[in-house]
């Protein structure tokens, strides 16, 4: 009868994450995607996974986006269920993206400048054009072309900017910053904390509110000073030996975005910076990041804050599409009760109202 | 049932069930006040019930038996899948029945069968806050609870009545708890609104997305808003149950044909179950 048919069963379910499994794994006359493939030829993907999920590992993540099908934010929020459940035995110290092996380094602001213009892999000046030869499988492409690593230095953008006085200095702090995996956002949130959020942030949603400072809705002005793609290493003081050790290297892309600022009644005008900082190769969102980490900083910086990108409570409780996705997909959930409630309160208020147009 | 290896009891781990367990006391002394708890991304969605599944998860012992419905039934989706995940990570044994259950976990219900002492209802919620659609700002609402400034909730229910002549909230309808704190009782229908009040059951209430716990202790007064002249009413279908006949309980509306045919059923599947088997009894005798 209807009523078996309404409701879901155990069985439905079962059957149906039996053909999710199928679906997944495609014609099985294909060769089976490996998880090692997946990490080394979808780079970026794994990348985007490995930001959004809020957990640095390349193999889970290759594993996540084949479990999910290709469905990112799937694999996202496949890598943060895993990562929840790791003990957290300490946090490192500060990351020195300034001693960053660097694979790839621009600026916008200056033509030339220590340590030089490094293109490194990117999609940038590459016509758009369909690939027709990668259809084919083929041989791996030649080895790029090598030249001597510079030893020089490669000091940040910002920090010229900041020896002529030019770029606001960020306040320094030794207090333990937020986490806002274990405490729930509060408002105002301070900048770490909103850092934090952007970082895990959709890079869709933030990429599409820094595009909006740009045309207007919220008074940005910016440049990119500089963005910079490489390893870093990653360092932890363990309380029984008093001193720093490496642990291992992490991949992230960093960008600082210089904006002009007015000046206000305590501050003369200078540049002041918007920052990006992402896991892998993904300067898309660290630039998206670092307009909209700046478009949040209107209120504290005196200016007006009526665009979407500068209200704190707008980007932050939006920009997490994990929490995103479940909600707006909960939907497909059952609602029949309170559709039912509304069914009978809909018929009340019209009954009322035909009674009151007849009188 | 055996438990998912690698994984702790009920999934979470005990530092973090500590602190859910802090949030619930917290929010068990001040009825109705939303407290902040460090909500944990859960291995199911978000919207899908992790407030209720990390409230479950924390308060959740081996000598539980818990029952999972979602819309009243037992055998919704959703709530299988939830009683699965406990039966997986917690190995607990379940229950259909209302009277043998020590948790319950519900999305949109309250069960009929009158909840007693020492049993625990957790609601899943989606939107802890009752103001949020009339101030959206989590920063404003905050203060409007610590000045139990209401007004604005006060005005949206005379404006439905100046319109409409009812208030036009059927669900998720708005309650006073203990006399000072707005609550919202998560999308149950108004119908259940009446069985919270001074219910013998602890009923605590978890949004995982939005990061916030509340409570209702037993026998706490909780009073639907409405004026003198017009009092809260319960809506349900005027109809009775199509297989247990009863007229008191919350009916499903089933669509039977495309000629306007329609039955109604008992939301509450363990309720509608004992009575049809309570007549079957007696026909039996």
């Amino acid at each position: 009868m209807a009523y078996v048919a309404v409701k879901g069963g155990e069985r439905a379910i079962e059957h149906a994450h039996a053909w999710l499994a199928e679906e997944r794994r495609g014609d099985p006359a294909l060769p089976e995607l490996t998880v090692a493939q997946v990490e080394q030829q979808m780079s970026l993907a794994v990348d985007r996974v490995m930001a959004e999920g809020a957990c640095f590992d390349r193999g889970l993540a290759a594993l996540a986006v084949k479990q999910a099908r290709g469905d990112l934010i799937e694999a996202a929020f496949l890598l943060r269920a895993y990562r929840t459940t790791l003990p957290r035995f300490g946090a490192s110290m500060p990351l020195d993206t300034g001693a960053m092996r660097v694979r790839r380094r621009i600026s916008a602001t200056y033509k030339d400048l220590p340590g030089g213009q490094v293109l490194g892999p990117t999609f940038d000046y590459t016509h758009r054009l369909l690939d027709f030869a990668l259809a084919a499988e083929g041989e791996p492409p030649p080895p790029a072309p090598e030249s001597p690593a510079e030893a020089a230095a490669m000091p940040r953008v910002t920090g010229i900017l900041a020896q002529e006085g030019l770029m606001a200095a960020e306040p320094h702090s030794e207090a333990e910053p937020g986490d806002l995996t274990r405490e729930p956002l509060a408002f105002p949130a301070d900048r770490p904390l909103r850092l934090q959020a952007l970082a895990r942030g959709d890079e869709g949603f933030l990429l599409g509110l820094g595009y909006s400072t740009q045309r207007g809705y919220g008074n940005a002005h910016p440049f990119v000073g500089e963005i910079r793609l490489g390893e870093v290493a990653v360092e932890i003081v363990p309380p029984e030996l008093g001193f720093a050790i490496e642990i291992g290297d992490l991949t992230v892309t960093e960008c600082q975005m210089v904006n002009q600022f007015a000046g206000s009644r305590t501050e003369p005008p200078q540049f002041t910076r918007g920052y990006g900082l992402v896991f892998g190769h993904g300067e898309r969102k660290a630039m998206a990041m670092s307009l909209v980490d700046r478009a949040l900083r209107a209120a504290e910086l005196g200016e007006d804050a009526e665009a979407p990108a500068q209200s704190q409570e707008f980007v932050l409780y939006h920009c997490d599409n994990v929490e995103a996705t479940g909600f707006v997909e909960h939907l497909k959930l059952p609602h029949y009760v309170d559709f039912q409630s509304e069914l009978e309160k809909l018929r009340q208020l019209r009954a009322t109202a035909m009674q009151e147009a007849a009188e | 049932m055996s438990t998912a290896t690698g994984y702790n009891f009920a999934y979470l781990d005990e530092d973090t069930k500590r602190m859910i367990r802090r949030a619930i006391l917290k929010a068990v002394a001040i009825p109705g006040h939303q407290v902040p708890f460090g909500s944990r991304e859960m291995p199911l969605p978000y919207g899908w019930g992790t407030g209720g599944i990390q409230v479950t998860a924390s308060i959740i012992g081996p000598q539980d038996r818990l029952k999972v419905i979602d819309q009243g039934a037992d055998d919704t989706t959703n709530a299988v899948s939830i009683r699965r995940f406990f039966a997986r990570v917690a190995g607990v044994p379940t229950t259909e029945r209302t009277s043998e259950a020590s948790i319950i976990q519900t999305r949109h219900r309250i069960p009929e069968t009158p909840l007693r002492e020492g049993q625990i209802l957790v609601y899943q919620v989606p939107m802890p806050e009752p103001l949020f659609r009339l101030e959206p700002r989590v920063a404003e609402t905050k203060r409007l609870h610590a000045m139990a400034d209401y007004g604005l909730m006060h005005v949206r229910l005379y404006e439905d009545i100046a319109r409409h002549g009812h208030i036009a909230i059927s669900y998720n309808y708005p309650v006073m708890v203990n006399g000072r704190y707005l609550m919202a009782p998560s999308p149950i229908p108004a119908f259940d609104n009446p069985k919270m009040d001074r219910m013998p059951a602890l009923q605590l209430f978890g949004a995982g997305r939005e990061k916030r716990i509340y409570a209702v202790p037993p026998y706490t007064a909780v009073r639907s808003l409405d004026f003198e002249d017009h009092p809260f009413e319960p809506v349900r279908a005027k109809a009775a149950c199509a297989l247990c006949g009863s007229r008191e309980s919350y009916l499903d509306e089933v669509v039977t044909d495309d000629r306007g045919g329609r039955m109604f059923l008992c939301s509450d599947t363990d309720y509608c179950g004992e009575r049809q088997a309570a007549v079957q009894r007696d026909a039996a005798e």
